[in-house]
């Protein structure tokens, strides 16, 4: 693909290194020549010097040729404009650095105008990403797919669990969750499950759901033995408090440590559940005083990596269970991993990551009206997004009345900016995205996931 | 230093090489010159010195600027070394020093002869010097990258070293399509200036000879008197010395025309300079030698074809130039030092980087009156970076010290001051012929061994644009830190 890359920043960098690598065309613009130099020393790219919020010199990088532009200045004014400028002036796809919670909340109401296939705010990545390794522990396997919103977790059935030979349909009324079971592996075997499918010893299930009702569905069945209850922040940033609403939506104690008085103020104004401290958090004394000891896990997000690699030095001396440090170099990771600090989260490298994914799923999805199509379970099934246009022959139709090829799933509907894992009963509308997941391969579009017979 | 990858690369230039001389191999079994064993015998030695290297497994291919200097000085070196064996083994030279002059001569688009005569060569080996010039012009490294993907994306370092010119960048994002697509241009022009030399009238070997000559801004010719054995053809004399000033333009700008980006053609300072140069200096020398030739007309075109065949650094000659008045061989002299496009096959110190000094100079000037000043510097409408700028200057210090250095030497061979000061200068700005004795009718040939050699190190000097050759030959380059 054609890709033009604006802003080369860190997080412009880790992106264009690894897009280098999948054999794409890449430009990448900034308008400081000390920072494309890096890059066109050590990657197979072409830069251009010039300020992207200029048509002329987004001309001159191709843009009209471009299938996808990737805005990551650090304004997130410039990106937006540059995304605005790059749609009008014919590139397809336009994926931008959005870092203002207001301007996001309110992107999806002018998305289409702006053309804007996806946004990425980096602290709230990192902070999606955090709280994904608190909330699950580690031998569980978690997928995402549909741009990072819906997540799969899988999970082994064993021996004496509740759940074999139990029916999927009555796993709702049993434990009162709303959950969606996407495929089932057994042995080699996918099986992409119907309401009577039940389940048997050694399968290894997928589901998806709200990380609430995920948790607790968990903790019913029993595979959550040890579940991390309460948490310890040091810093209370951007990172932070996105980690806290997390965290705290999904039922977690959470203490934040802050030097900045003007912060903690307002922090516990806006979480009024955590429990906010005034603080040096690199200081020992207040660690133990306010318990280190005792909590669950340590998250360190100062904006200094050196304290943070300290402080989840002293929290895994001091045997918490799970110990996450930010990180902004990538330089030194070999040598932390072998003193213990195994869960490093650079929000550079989990958006560069986001938005790679993006990329190939796009690719994968090239030439047909899938807007983006992921593989997971082990490859063997596609997660397919569609957008339902006028032309889809079941508008309107309850779920449970569509007749769906075998091995087909309407997983998710997102309408605006709501995720809605369906039931029978509810309804597709115009200007809904849904996500289908199937182990068949090869549907173009929406109505190919119908049964023939219907027609 | 990463010194597996340098020879790996150097010994894949070597093979490239063995893979190149099948061409004149195929020449000499057509023409039944007598020459297939000489190009065997080369073919030969050359795959058993690029086995040597066969065993190296290299693991990392990173390499940084001095690694991608360093690999380029050593190819360059290595394949002038083996393309002096077709010489050598034809065994029509007087010496190996000879061959090996003629060889660097060739691949550095130089065209500077040791022979005073070519016309008893055999048609083979004739080929060999202008296919040389060719693969030379545009860069072995070049040819290599436009096949294979070297260096993980670091292979820039590998191109700025190699491509002439101050700024030397990439017309698509990836370097293998970059390489690809700067020698489909190059051969494109070729192919229709053989066409056009056909019609006109020329020989097809001849015609095929000479544009890979013209088209490397080489030299040789297969001829004594070089163009001027075909006579007044005005046809013929026009087209090479179009074509002459077409090769001595910046490549990126035949790119922007293929996918018609006018604008970046019509924003180029460097082109416009050039082209005015050259109108300038050809009135110049038309005026100056307008007794010479039965009329203006006939000035006009020898003028004009010795102006692009001196600025470009190919150094063909319809006349012997060396006869003109003072005034015109004074003009082709300052030519000589001013040279072609960045970017381009030519040799000399570049267009571009004269704008650059003229400006930076206007600046420094300036900066007497207003010591406060602050300017930025630009060049076809962007600013100039600083390490350019560095750069250029650094280039231009360094090619006077080089021209101080090789006039001191080669005066000890005793000739006259014009044809010292020439020698050196044609050599360096990879031009070929100069005045006096090595003027366009004369040759090499009188020099002592050592100041053949010296010629050719600052032939190899001249086409890498002095930095990889001199960072190869300085200790300090090697001193672990």
């Amino acid at each position: 693909m054609n890709i033009v890359i604006i802003g080369g920043g860190k997080l412009g960098y880790t992106l264009t290194q690894q897009l280098a690598q999948e054999d794409h065309n890449i430009v990448v613009i900034d308008n400081k020549p000390e920072a494309l130099a890096k890059f066109t020393n050590a990657l197979d790219i072409i830069s251009l010097q010039g300020n992207a919020v200029s048509v002329d010199v987004l001309r001159e990088a191709g843009i009209a040729t471009a299938d996808l532009v990737i805005a990551v200045t650090s304004g997130d004014e410039t990106n937006i404009i540059c995304c605005l400028l790059a749609r009008k002036l014919g590139a397809q796809y336009t994926v931008a650095r959005i870092r203002n919670p207001e301007y996001s909340n309110s992107l999806y109401f002018i998305k289409d105008d702006l053309g804007l296939s996806l946004s990425v705010n980096p602290e709230l990545e990192a902070a999606t990403a955090m709280s994904r390794l608190i909330r699950f522990p580690s031998a569980m396997k978690i997928d995402f797919f549909a741009k990072g919103r819906v997540e799969i977790v899988e999970f082994k059935v064993n021996k004496d669990s509740r759940l074999i030979d139990m029916p999927l349909y009555e796993l709702p009324k049993i434990y009162g969750v709303k959950l969606l079971v996407c495929a089932v592996q057994r042995g080699n075997e996918v099986f992409i499950p119907g309401g009577d499918f039940t389940l048997a010893e050694g399968d290894k299930v997928s589901i998806t759901g709200s990380p609430q009702e995920i948790a607790s569905f968990f903790q019913q069945i029993g595979i959550l033995k040890k579940t991390i209850k309460t948490a310890m922040l040091i810093g209370g940033g951007k990172i932070g408090y996105y980690l806290a609403k997390l965290l705290l939506g999904s039922g977690i104690k959470v203490k934040i440590i802050e030097m900045d008085r003007e912060r903690c103020l307002s922090l516990s104004e806006s979480l009024p559940k955590a429990i906010i401290i005034h603080g040096d958090g690199s200081d020992q004394d207040i660690l133990m005083e306010e318990g280190i000891d005792e909590v669950d896990a340590f998250v360190a997000l100062t904006n200094f990596d050196e304290e943070n690699v300290i402080m989840s030095m002293f929290a895994v001396s001091r045997q918490v269970d799970k110990v996450i440090t930010k990180v902004n170099r990538q330089s030194f990771n070999d040598v932390l991993e072998n003193i213990g600090l195994d869960s490093m989260i650079s929000p550079r490298l989990v958006s560069a990551n986001k938005i790679v994914r993006y990329v190939r799923a796009l690719q994968n999805s090239w030439g047909s009206s899938v807007e983006a199509m992921t593989k997971i379970v082990n490859q063997q099934v596609e997660a397919l997004e569609f957008r339902i246009r006028e032309d889809c022959a079941f508008l309107g139709v309850p779920l449970k009345d569509i007749p769906l090829k075998p091995h087909v799933l309407i997983a998710r509907i997102l309408r605006g900016s709501q995720l809605i894992i369906p039931n029978g009963n509810d309804i597709l509308c115009q200007g809904d995205n849904v996500i289908v997941i199937t182990k068949e391969s090869g549907f173009l579009e929406i109505n190919d996931i119908l049964n023939e017979s219907y027609f | 230093m990463n010194y597996k990858m340098i020879f790996w690369v150097a010994s894949r230039a070597l093979r490239l090489e063995a893979v190149l001389l099948l061409v004149p191999l195929v020449i000499a079994l057509a023409y039944q010159d007598g020459m297939t064993a000489a190009f065997l015998e080369s073919i030969a030695v050359l795959l058993i010195g690029s086995s040597l290297f066969s065993w190296i497994k290299v693991k990392d291919q990173t390499i940084y600027a001095k690694d991608g200097f360093m690999t380029v000085a050593l190819a360059w070196i290595l394949i002038s070394f083996f393309g002096a064996l077709p010489f050598w083994f034809s065994g029509t030279f007087p010496s190996f020093i000879d061959c090996l002059f003629e060889a660097v001569s060739g691949f550095t688009t130089t065209g500077a002869s040791i022979l005073p005569t070519v016309e008893q060569l055999p048609p083979s080996i004739l080929f060999w010097r202008c296919f040389i010039h060719w693969i030379g012009g545009m860069g072995v490294l070049v040819f290599m990258l436009s096949m294979v993907s070297l260096a993980e994306g670091r292979s820039i370092h590998l191109i700025r070293a190699e491509m002439t010119g101050p700024d030397v960048g990439k017309i698509v994002p990836k370097m293998k399509n970059t390489a690809k697509i700067l020698y489909a241009i190059y051969l494109g022009m070729t192919v229709v200036e053989i066409s056009l030399l056909v019609v006109g009238g020329m020989p097809l070997f001849d015609s095929v000879v000479h544009a890979m000559s013209t088209a490397g801004t080489g030299g040789f010719s297969m001829k004594n008197l070089s163009i001027g054995s075909y006579g007044d053809n005005y046809y013929l004399i026009t087209v090479i010395g179009i074509f002459m000033m077409l090769f001595a333009m910046n490549f990126n700008l035949y790119y922007f025309l293929l996918v018609g980006q006018w604008k970046q053609i019509w924003k180029n300072e460097e082109l416009r300079w050039f082209l005015l140069i050259i109108g300038f200096a050809t009135v110049c020398i038309t005026v100056d030698v307008a007794g010479l030739f039965p009329g203006w007309q006939e000035a006009l075109a020898h003028s004009y074809f010795q102006v692009c065949s001196i600025i470009s650094s190919t150094g063909f000659s319809t006349t012997d130039y060396n006869q003109w008045p003072t005034f015109a061989k004074t003009v082709l002299f300052l030519l000589m030092i001013i040279g072609a496009c960045g970017g381009s096959t030519g040799g000399g110190i570049k267009v571009s980087r004269f704008i650059i000094l003229m400006k930076k100079t206007a600046v420094e000037i300036m900066r007497l009156i207003h010591p406060r000043v602050v300017n930025v510097i630009k060049l076809n409408g962007k600013p100039v970076e600083r390490e350019t700028i560095h750069g250029v200057n650094t280039f231009f210090t360094c090619y006077m010290l080089l021209i101080f250095v090789g006039v001191f030497f080669i005066s000890l061979n005793g000739f006259d001051f014009e044809t010292n000061l020439s020698a050196v200068i044609a050599c360096l700005g990879n031009v070929g012929p100069g005045f006096g004795v090595v003027g366009p009718m004369g040759s090499f040939a009188e020099f002592s061994g050592a100041s053949k050699l010296l010629l050719s190190f600052y032939m190899l000097l001249g086409r890498l644009e002095i930095f990889p050759i001199l960072l190869l030959v300085l200790p300090m380059f090697y001193r672990k830190k």
